[in-house]
């Protein structure tokens, strides 16, 4: 289970560096492999952010890797002056629509199918099972077809309801995991206390599952957030356009303004890189989430 | 309580399972996207099965799946190794390894095509012509995707190999050590084999997963030049939502779920456990 890594791994790492340290001679080999990893994913990333920072007469000339100075803000002005914060705001709102019903739905779901008896449940659980094998791409024709006849097509609305589909299967999975190995005594000295079910879901489970749920919340939120086909097939209007498809949108108008589209790719991560910052591990483990069980 | 399931299931119900056998039943019709669906019997099938571009794209979907878990695994494997250590400067490299993670597809496919533009891209601009290639040309732009596709998600495999390594037991290396083992008869005897249901797990993501990368094409190259790098998806995608024919796209759709299962069935079966111990042990 990935929520119980953190704890696993500085208790393994005591254990380990006792044994690494026995070894003495240094690892040539892997630093070499490492330094050289560090080049090949920090060049691009370096690239983009100084040409962000050039205006359109210092990126065709000079050197590309040089540090800009002073760093030119024109690139920004002009993707903050061409909406730029509508697409990051529309970005927003798709995160959150998704994101909110997919954890409470997931939650209320794995209580049930924890807590709960009886054929349905069963069912239930074993259909979001098979649902982790669904390919998204493969069901793109149909969900299209659904949301024009719903009268749904080009709104936010039918971003967030697919995503919200498609998130249910791994989240009830990761939620209901946890939930299992909240001991029963906890239950049932709740009941005995007079509280109904809703009322020990609400007040029991939720504060106690909440590491899953913060986990089930970073893995969708980052899906939503980066995700590119759902707005790309389901509208069709640029003020609908989240993100990833304002960048792709933007390259296509600025054929020759690169800085312009490069600082557009930074604004879109900066959420992220935040979230990167501040909790490492927690946004790590919430990448990982499909893997831990 | 069965009533707490509901609103999860109504909702995965309606938007995941009812698509999936809706593009089955989608197969079997005529549709341009915007009219009426008319029944059209096997006639999609029979046309996409006769067009050879449906066997290219097969064919370089294929090729980006073998080619991308031969580049990357490897590379996962020794860099998760390294990685898994404890020296400082190790975990300063991790946390920089795993910047590619925050990108979007769209955001990554963006930086590369400018990074490689021949005008004034990285070549260009410091006057190497070995980096200064038509690299988005016909010749290279498919193996070009295959090594973006290994920058954007090889942090993901390592992360996950970090994780596997540093669940070994340290005592099976004490032991080696004792035994007069090397670093890399170490690696061989002890880390290899003990990674057994990471690599499983990882492969089983990465086969998978290598029969979805549309994002990242569609924006550095939307299948060009030509068709060089127009994979299953993106045929997929051209042929319902560019070239109208949804029915054609929808047989292809069903060719990607079954690719998808038969992919998740087979790396299962070769390691010798069903799904639910590899993954939990894979951790």
């Amino acid at each position: 289970m990935t929520d119980v890594m953190p704890s696993t791994s500085t208790h393994v790492k005591n254990v380990r560096d006792r044994g690494r340290r026995g070894v003495g001679r240094p690892n040539v080999l892997g630093g070499l492999l490492g330094w050289f990893w560090l080049a090949v994913v920090i060049i691009p990333i370096y690239y983009v952010v100084v040409t962000s920072l050039k205006d359109q007469g210092g990126y065709f000339a000079g050197n590309p890797l040089a540090l800009p100075w002073p760093p030119k803000m024109d690139a920004y002005i002009e993707v903050f002056n061409n909406k730029i914060l509508m697409y990051f705001t529309n970005s927003v709102i798709v995160a959150v629509g998704a994101v909110v019903p997919i954890v409470l739905f997931a939650f209320m779901a794995s209580y049930a199918i924890v807590r709960g008896h009886g054929r349905f449940l069963k069912f239930a659980n074993g259909l979001f099972l098979m649902g982790l094998a669904i390919p998204i791409q493969a069901t793109i024709i149909p969900i299209y077809l659904m949301i024009t006849k719903m009268g749904l097509y080009d709104s936010l609305l039918a971003i967030i309801l697919p995503a919200v589909a498609f998130g249910q299967p791994l989240s009830v999975l990761i939620v209901s995991n946890f939930l299992r190995d909240i001991p029963k005594e906890l239950f049932e000295s709740m009941r005995l206390d007079g509280l109904n079910d809703w009322q020990i879901m609400w007040r029991l489970a939720f504060p106690l599952t909440s590491p899953a749920l913060v986990t089930v919340a970073i893995y969708n939120g980052l899906n939503v957030w980066n995700g590119f086909l759902f707005p790309l097939i389901l509208t069709q209007s640029p003020d609908k356009r989240t993100m990833p498809l304002a960048l792709w949108a933007f390259q296509g108008e600025y054929t020759v303004n690169i800085p312009a589209v490069l600082a557009a790719v930074i604004v879109s991560t900066v959420p992220i890189l935040v979230l990167y910052v501040l909790g490492r591990r927690q946004l790590l483990s919430g990448l990982t989430a499909g893997v831990g069980k | 309580m069965s009533l707490l399931a509901l609103p999860s299931l109504f909702i995965f119900v309606t938007f995941a399972v009812v698509p999936l056998f809706g593009v089955v039943v989608l197969s079997f019709t005529k549709w341009d996207g915007i009219g009426d669906i008319l029944p059209n019997g096997v006639d999609s099938w029979r046309v996409v099965l006769a067009d050879p571009m449906t066997w290219h794209a097969l064919g370089l979907t294929l090729t980006i799946m073998v080619a991308s878990w031969l580049v990357q695994t490897p590379l996962c494997l020794l860099l998760g190794t390294f990685i898994a250590g404890h020296q400082r400067y190790r975990s300063v490299l991790a946390v920089l390894f795993f910047l590619p993670l925050l990108l979007s597809s769209a955001a990554i496919a963006i930086a590369f095509k400018s990074l490689l533009d021949p005008n004034f891209g990285l070549g260009a601009g410091l006057h190497l012509p070995i980096l200064n290639q038509d690299w988005l040309g016909v010749d290279l732009a498919f193996p070009v995707v295959i090594g973006v596709i290994a920058w954007q998600f090889i942090p993901f495999h390592t992360l996950l190999y970090q994780g596997g390594v540093r669940q070994i037991p340290v005592q099976l290396y004490e032991a080696a050590e004792i035994d007069g083992a090397g670093r890399i008869q170490q690696f061989f005897t002890i880390t290899l084999p003990q990674l057994k249901y990471t690599v499983i797990t990882s492969s089983t993501l990465m086969l998978v997963g290598s029969l979805t990368y549309f994002d990242l094409v569609f924006v550095m190259t939307e299948g060009g030049p030509g068709n060089a790098t127009r994979i299953l998806p993106l045929d997929m995608y051209i042929r319902g939502f560019k070239a109208n024919q949804m029915g054609a796209a929808s047989v292809l759709a069903v060719f990607l779920v079954v690719l998808g299962l038969a992919m998740a069935l087979g790396v299962q079966r070769l390691g010798g456990k069903d799904k639910a111990a590899s993954q939990l042990e894979g951790m």
